[in-house]
């Protein structure tokens, strides 16, 4: 009833901000969405940025092939906002059905944008078989997205959480908070930075800052007020950056162009420390030769900020019934212990241990964690992500203060 | 062929017969400009119309200079178009000026005849791979750092010095030269046929000149004319590159081109007028900075005047000797950067682990190609259709429009060549916007269609400067003697002109081939990214991590083109080898 109303205002948003009125009609049932997927080609919008995802994804594409007889084609974004702008644009020419974009991969500002332009198919993800399993109880990020409500309109995929990579051959003393990262890079100038926003590991670590040097941290839980209250709010966190940059790499007046490019700088021995948003990257980037065996990981005492990402179906979607399909299947145990093995990718499941089944238990238990692999009780607690309209207003202001 | 036949049995075709409704090359050069001109028409009103607010599908539908205002205030807008004037104007400055120091220094030695080979796979390179290869070459933790550390520089780890992605764009400038240099030294070769040079040369000597001077003073003001379009060319491209830029230019802010490109994709779709408004005012650079030169060119021209005038005769030895070598050392420097590059990007895509300070890889691995084996064949499979299809029409059109010429017996004017420069001369940017909106209206966006008419733009227009002067250039006696025995044009043309002129047919269709392999914006928009190609897929990893996978990409996208000139050259070889008088080219 709820779901309705809420679906109704968002519709209604919809209507007074593109002037049409989308097409509203009741999401496929499971069963119907297997019978029709076979055959359907799903084009399926992810950021590339990383070649062991890449990997992975077509690992996917091999499997819904065998399983569904589904045909899947990454198609690769450097930044999601492509997809999301690509569908609105669909939108706005009227294009309502038989859209480019069957899939995407999506969380955070990106999600809220289309959910609240009545871009999104669903609600689908409670009709998958497989959103059981999820951890909706411990893992509360699954249903709620940077504070919004899924809603059922993306099907949760992954678990990420912040956490710093450092090679223990260089570095022996770490920082454990946001200002002792200030004094660290102090003494140690021109041998940290993080990727310029709206990377999103960018725009994350800038969310970390905020969350510890801000007055009023559960302020951020809700959306901007407006002008006043967001400089108020972030004021500790211009005074931070001023003071950091100048002892960043470059000086602060260059930064790494994306979280990957931020780990090779760091194998090169450009940086001393690197952001990571996977719990297992730091293994997963040794056994694929792309880190030094010496490398470790470091979490902030006072916890680092931790998020799920989702796949949603665009309201014009050709291949509905197929993607529903693949997200199911991403759900699955098979797909989500491969996504947590640092051999393939390394970052958390979605899923409840406790909902599963032994030999589906087994799955997780047998993968191996590696020395750089910090365990989940060492990981510390998670922080949750502000609303999404901070992110925006920060990745804005951030550009007037420091993009030139 | 029906027509030939009977022309054929019926004997000598009247030349009213042959000026008749069947000629197939009448409509051509109409067809080609249509092909052409609409589409760039379309998109730079597409373009236009946002930039002052009118788009009715996201709700503009007032005309006025909001998006402008709104342009002025995004941050890093002074600084972008300052990097991008930088890195534009310092590369056609600095390849101009290695042309000129090559040509008047060297034009006596063995290397100046031989460096035309070495032109030919520098040229083919696109563009984004020869940026990758030089970011691999010139990053403080890159091969030539490599190659000095620690023995000879102290550093135990990189230096701390931006000499890729630097705030100002010198790293994208120095790319850029190293990859327009071949082009314009290709095309000042070229000119120097058309011009004389050697008897220019011999006369100003006998005269008393020096050398260099002798070519400063007698061959260059008659050549610059003819490389005037291709500096205008390099010039506009250079001012408006977004590959190469994303590459090796700065990120915060980067020049206005890959500015414009982020407005455009940005999720916030009232940025779209932003976008717009960026496109023109980079037509707007591209303008002026061509003004720019132009006036430039009057005032080196009213002081070159005065120095001919002089007589000065510049004949020492010893200045001969000095201009050899700042003609030498500075161009081949830049063709060795690239060559270098190239065999940096190479060895990355063998290497497993490859870290500072080590020259060569510790450990190698062919795992980065296996594991890309299957997205680079797909990859790899479009880049291929696409290239051989845009080629392919373009080479038709091009036979067609020249075939034209010799049956009409007229040539374009002044006017037809500033036409086939346009898409060369106006920036990506400012008319695929307006391409992509009218590919949507049309329902074309997304389909091969729209991607190969895109690249065909910029592929046509290299074809048809590839050929033109070697299809002109051929004796019209052979033609003639032909029609006395009894052919029609179409048998002149498929069993004489063709066959006769398949060296440089087969050459512009590698110059085709090759440029279509380097779109990156044409088929980003056009292909709704659902095309990955060879030069998409490298761009989209120059920005993350794995240095490997990238070469692997850039190493393809390299060799595609490559492999397209050697077949080029020995496709003639072979369909000649039982005529020895065609070996050697006509």
């Amino acid at each position: 009833m709820i779901e309705a109303m809420q679906r109704a205002a968002g519709a209604a948003l919809a209507l007074a901000l593109l002037g049409a009125a989308p097409a509203v009609a009741e999401p496929l049932s499971w069963d119907e969405a297997l019978e029709r997927a076979p055959g359907q080609t799903v084009y399926w919008n992810a950021w590339a940025g990383d070649e062991r995802i890449n990997a992975y994804i077509a690992w996917v594409g091999e499997r819904v092939e065998a399983l569904h007889g589904i045909e899947l084609e990454h198609v690769k974004l450097t930044d999601t906002a492509e997809a999301v702008n690509r569908v609105l644009a669909e939108k706005a020419a009227g294009k309502s059905e038989a859209g480019s974009v069957d899939l995407v991969w999506i969380n955070g500002e990106n999600f809220a944008t289309m959910k609240q332009n009545g871009l999104l198919y669903g609600p689908f993800a409670e009709r998958l078989p497989n959103f059981a399993l999820v951890d909706t109880r411990d893992k509360p990020t699954t249903v709620v997205d940077f504070t919004v409500p899924t809603d059922g309109l993306e099907a949760p995929w992954g678990m990420a959480k912040i956490n710093f990579i450092y090679d223990s051959a260089r570095v022996t003393e770490t920082p454990g908070s946001i200002p002792a990262f200030a004094d660290w890079a102090a003494a140690h100038p021109g041998r940290f930075s993080y990727p310029a926003p709206p990377d999103f590991i960018g725009s994350t670590f800038l969310k970390q800052v905020l969350i510890e040097l801000t007055a009023d941290a559960d302020l951020l839980q809700r959306p901007v007020a407006d002008d006043a209250q967001f400089q108020a709010a972030t004021a500790p966190l211009w005074a931070y950056l001023d003071a950091l940059h100048p002892q960043l790499w470059r000086a602060g007046r260059v930064f790494p162009a994306s979280g990957p490019a931020q780990l090779q700088l760091l194998d090169d021995g450009e940086l001393d420390i690197a952001i990571s948003f996977y719990p297992s990257e730091a293994q997963s980037l040794i056994d694929n030769g792309r880190l030094p065996a010496s490398a470790r990981v470091f979490v902030l005492d006072e916890g680092t900020i931790g998020n799920t990402h989702f796949v949603a179906i665009p309201f014009n979607a050709r291949a509905k019934a197929a993607a529903m399909v693949v997200a199911n299947f991403l759900m699955s145990p098979e797909a989500q212990a491969r996504k947590q093995d640092p051999r393939h990718w390394g970052d958390d499941t979605v899923l409840a241990m406790d909902r599963l089944a032994p030999d589906e238990r087994a799955l997780f238990e047998a993968i191996p964690a590696g020395p750089a692999t910090l365990p989940p009780e060492a990981l510390g607690p998670v922080l949750l992500e502000p609303h999404p309209t901070w992110m925006t207003r920060i990745e804005a202001e951030w550009a007037r203060r420091y993009g030139g | 062929m029906g027509a030939a036949l009977r022309r054929l049995s019926r004997g000598p075709a009247s030349p009213a017969l042959a000026a008749g409704g069947l000629d197939w090359t009448r409509p051509v050069p109409v067809l080609t400009l249509a092909l052409f001109l609409l589409p760039i028409g379309a998109g730079l009103l597409g373009t236009l119309l946002p930039a002052f607010g009118w788009l009715p599908a996201l709700g503009g539908e007032t005309l006025g200079l909001a998006p402008w205002r709104a342009l002025l205030a995004q941050p890093g807008l002074a600084q972008a178009v300052l990097v991008s004037l930088v890195s534009g104007l310092g590369a056609t400055l600095a390849a101009f000026a290695l042309v000129v120091a090559f040509c008047a220094g060297c034009h006596r030695s063995r290397l100046f005849r031989r460096l035309r080979l070495l032109l030919a796979p520098l040229l083919a390179v696109p563009h984004a791979a020869m940026a990758i290869g030089l970011a691999f070459l010139i990053a403080p933790s890159g091969l030539i750092a490599r190659g000095l550390s620690p023995w000879a520089t102290g550093w135990a780890l990189p230096p701390d010095v931006a000499t890729v992605n630097d705030p100002w764009g010198l790293a994208l400038a120095l790319g850029l030269t190293v990859k327009e240099l071949p082009f314009l030294l290709l095309m000042t070769f070229g000119a120097l046929g058309q011009v004389r040079a050697a008897e220019r040369l011999r006369t100003a000597r006998a005269l008393g000149y020096g050398p260099a001077t002798a070519w400063l003073k007698t061959v260059l003001p008659a050549v610059y004319p003819l490389i005037r379009l291709p500096l205008y060319a390099t010039l506009a491209f250079s001012l408006s590159v977004v590959d190469m830029a994303i590459v090796l230019g700065p990120a915060t802010p980067p020049s206005l081109a890959v500015l414009v490109v982020r407005w455009f994709y940005d999720p916030d779709l009232s940025q779209r007028f932003v976008a717009a408004a960026g496109a023109v005012l980079q037509l707007g650079l591209v303008v002026a900075a061509i003004a720019l030169w132009a006036v430039g060119e009057r005032l080196a021209a009213a002081l070159g005047r005065r120095w001919l005038a002089a007589g000065g005769r510049g004949a020492g030895r010893a200045g001969a000797r000095v201009a050899d070598l700042a003609g030498r050392v500075p161009t081949l420097f830049a063709v060795g950067l690239g060559a270098a590059g190239l065999l940096a990007v190479a060895l990355w895509s063998l290497a497993w682990r490859w870290r500072y300070p080590d020259l060569l890889p510790s450990a190698w691995s062919l795992e980065s190609w296996r594991r890309q084996a299957g997205g680079l064949a797909d990859a790899g499979a479009t880049t291929l259709w696409v290239a051989v299809a845009a080629a392919a029409v373009a080479l038709l059109l091009v036979v067609g429009c020249l075939e034209r010429e010799q049956r009409g017996g007229r040539r374009p004017g002044r006017g037809a060549l500033w036409l086939l420069y346009l898409p060369l001369l106006l920036p990506q940017i400012a008319f695929l916007f307006g391409v992509q909106v009218l590919a949507v209206r049309l329902g074309l966006d997304g389909g091969w269609l729209a991607l190969v008419w895109c690249h065909l733009l910029f592929v046509l227009p290299y074809v048809f400067l590839a050929l033109a002067d070697a299809y002109r250039a051929l004796d019209p006696r052979f033609g003639r003697a032909a029609r006395c025995l009894g052919a029609g044009p179409e048998r002149v043309l498929w069993r004489i002109r063709l066959p006769m002129l398949l060296r440089p047919i087969a050459f512009a269709a590698a110059v085709g081939f090759a440029v279509s392999v380097a779109q990156y914006l044409p088929t980003l928009f056009a292909g709704a990214g659902r095309f990955a190609s060879l030069t998409t897929e490298a761009v989209a990893l120059a920005a993350g991590g794995d240095r490997r996978v990238l070469a692997v990409y850039a190493f393809a996208q390299a060799l595609l083109p490559l492999l397209a000139f050697l077949l080029a050259m020995a496709l003639p070889a072979w369909a000649y080898r039982r005529r020895r008088s065609f070996r050697a080219g006509p």
